[in-house]
């Protein structure tokens, strides 16, 4: 059965990336990626309904308007169990320290590793929230 | 003067002589005489000190008709409150070169601070960019990998001028995409290298033995400088100052700094060796450490080809170096500087002799007892 992943990035060369990183899983239909190029447009997104399942949201930090760690606890008010993963170039004590305060599921710094990445989406499609 | 004395009328000799007696005048009391007595008609003004201290102005101003009045006058406060005035400026002077010398190396290390932080700035904005390059490079590679398998059969069907003309172009398409990877991930080095400058004081400080870092570090500089080139070689010499006692710092930030002088020492010390060719020379690299109370220092002395004057003031600059192109990003010192200064609080400084030798030397302060750089 398929689930869906939501990924939320200002740049729009990261939708073509996850698009061609994920290319088989998407094929054999593991996965469905949707994709946000801001806060705003992500919430719009998941206020309409994710179909199949939304099983996590991965968000950039650092984006115009509302920035990641402000959609991460606007998440976690209306969807405490859907889980975020922050992803950033800015791997700071700060930065990381602000994420798992506000409840994200972890915190992943660019070049993302996808395989890395795939693991960790693995276990959640295992334990769907 | 007393009123006998003038009252007996004393010609200008006799008032002289009188004068002189009571200590007035120097030594050389007849060419005092003679001279003062040579033209009356000039105004004359001259100071003597008599032998109690106190100071004496004379003026003596010609009166109309000849002959001239004598005013003698205690100047003694005056003098004292101008020796004062003297030494309050003489002291503003050298307090103002104190200032500007202050001025000068807060400058410097302000000029420095900010040229980190550009070079942080332009390290996180090329970041991003490269992660594409490099993470596109890399799914191009696998992407060619199934175009190949997939188009295998069709190609296979080809004449064979026809199938050697795709498989070169598939070759090199990989080829470059290689080269790009290889790029990229230099370039990933680099900007890595930049983003220490943006680190600050993140560091975990902790007491450590300055001894046995610095031993540590060479180890590690030797090992990977002879991992590099099978040639490579050094004698070192440990100077160590056993009374240190712990000092508080961030260890892998000072390690940092240790790696990248003794690579800079032992780069400059084969360098001279590879000069000299056939002459006998001993590349050597000498580490001394000593408790200065309230501060250690550590100084890394190589007998390498020296820094030449010129380039003595870029040295901290962030991206100078000497090395060719690849070799070196002249990031190494302008991090140490930073890790010495900013978050340590102490100094970095050089000496050297071209052909003859370099020597850095580090000092840090004790904390609590440093001047602390930041407000």
């Amino acid at each position: 059965m398929s689930v869906s992943i939501l990924v939320i990035d200002d740049e729009s060369d990261v939708a073509e990336l996850f698009r061609q990183r994920f290319r088989r899983e998407t094929r054999q239909g593991t996965y469905v990626l949707h994709f946000a190029l801001s806060a705003e447009e992500g919430l719009d997104k998941l206020a309409g309904g994710i179909r199949p399942q939304l099983i996590v949201i991965l968000s950039d930090i650092n984006m115009p308007g509302m920035d990641g760690l402000a959609l991460l606890r606007e998440i976690k008010r209306t969807r405490p169990d859907l889980p975020v993963m922050m992803v950033t170039a800015y791997g700071d004590d700060e930065r990381r320290r602000r994420a798992s305060e506000y409840g994200a599921a972890s915190f992943i710094t660019k070049p993302v590793d996808f395989d890395v990445l795939k693991a960790q989406l693995r276990q959640l499609s295992a334990s769907p929230a | 003067m007393p009123d006998a004395f003038l009252a007996g009328r004393p010609s200008y000799v006799d008032f002289f002589r009188y004068l002189a007696e009571r200590g007035e005048y120097s030594a050389d009391l007849e060419a005092e005489l003679s001279r003062t007595i040579e033209d009356t008609r000039r105004e004359m003004r001259f100071e003597r000190t008599r032998p109690d201290g106190r100071v004496i102005e004379v003026r003596r101003n010609p009166v109309p008709g000849g002959g001239f009045v004598l005013i003698y006058s205690d100047i003694t406060e005056r003098k004292r409150a101008e020796e004062a005035i003297r030494g309050a400026r003489d002291a503003a002077e050298t307090a103002l070169r104190d200032l500007q010398t202050a001025q000068a190396s807060l400058l410097h290390a302000q000029k420095m601070a900010a040229l980190g932080q550009l070079t942080a700035g332009i390290a996180h904005e090329i970041k991003n960019p490269l992660n594409f390059v490099n993470n596109f490079a890399g799914l191009s590679v696998e992407l060619l990998g199934e175009l190949r398998a997939a188009a295998a059969p069709a190609i296979s069907a080809l004449d064979d001028d026809r199938r050697a003309e795709i498989d070169e172009t598939i070759e090199m398409l990989t080829g470059n995409l290689a080269k790009i990877t290889e790029h990229g991930r230099r370039a990933d080095g680099i900007v890595k290298s930049m983003l220490a400058h943006s680190r600050g004081t993140s560091g975990d400080r902790q007491l450590a033995d300055i001894n046995a870092l610095v031993d540590e570090s060479l180890n590690l500089a030797y090992h990977g400088a002879r991992a590099q080139d099978q040639n490579f070689n050094i004698t070192l010499e440990r100077d160590f100052d056993a009374t240190i006692a712990p000092i508080e710092l961030v260890p892998q930030d000072i390690t940092r700094v240790f790696l990248n002088l003794f690579g800079n020492g032992f780069y400059a010390a084969n360098k001279r060796r590879q000069k000299m060719a056939d002459a006998p020379f001993k590349p050597t690299l000498r580490v001394t450490t000593r408790e200065r109370g309230g501060a250690i220092e550590i100084a890394v002395r190589d007998n390498g080809v020296g820094i030449a004057p010129e380039h003595r003031e870029k040295l901290f600059q962030p991206f100078f170096t000497t090395k060719p192109t690849g070799e070196g990003t002249g990031l190494g010192l302008s991090i140490s500087y930073d890790i010495v200064t900013q978050e340590h609080s102490g100094t970095i400084a050089v000496d050297s002799r071209v052909g003859e030798y370099t020597e850095f030397t580090i000092r840090l302060p004790r904390a609590g007892t440093g001047a602390r750089k930041d407000r």
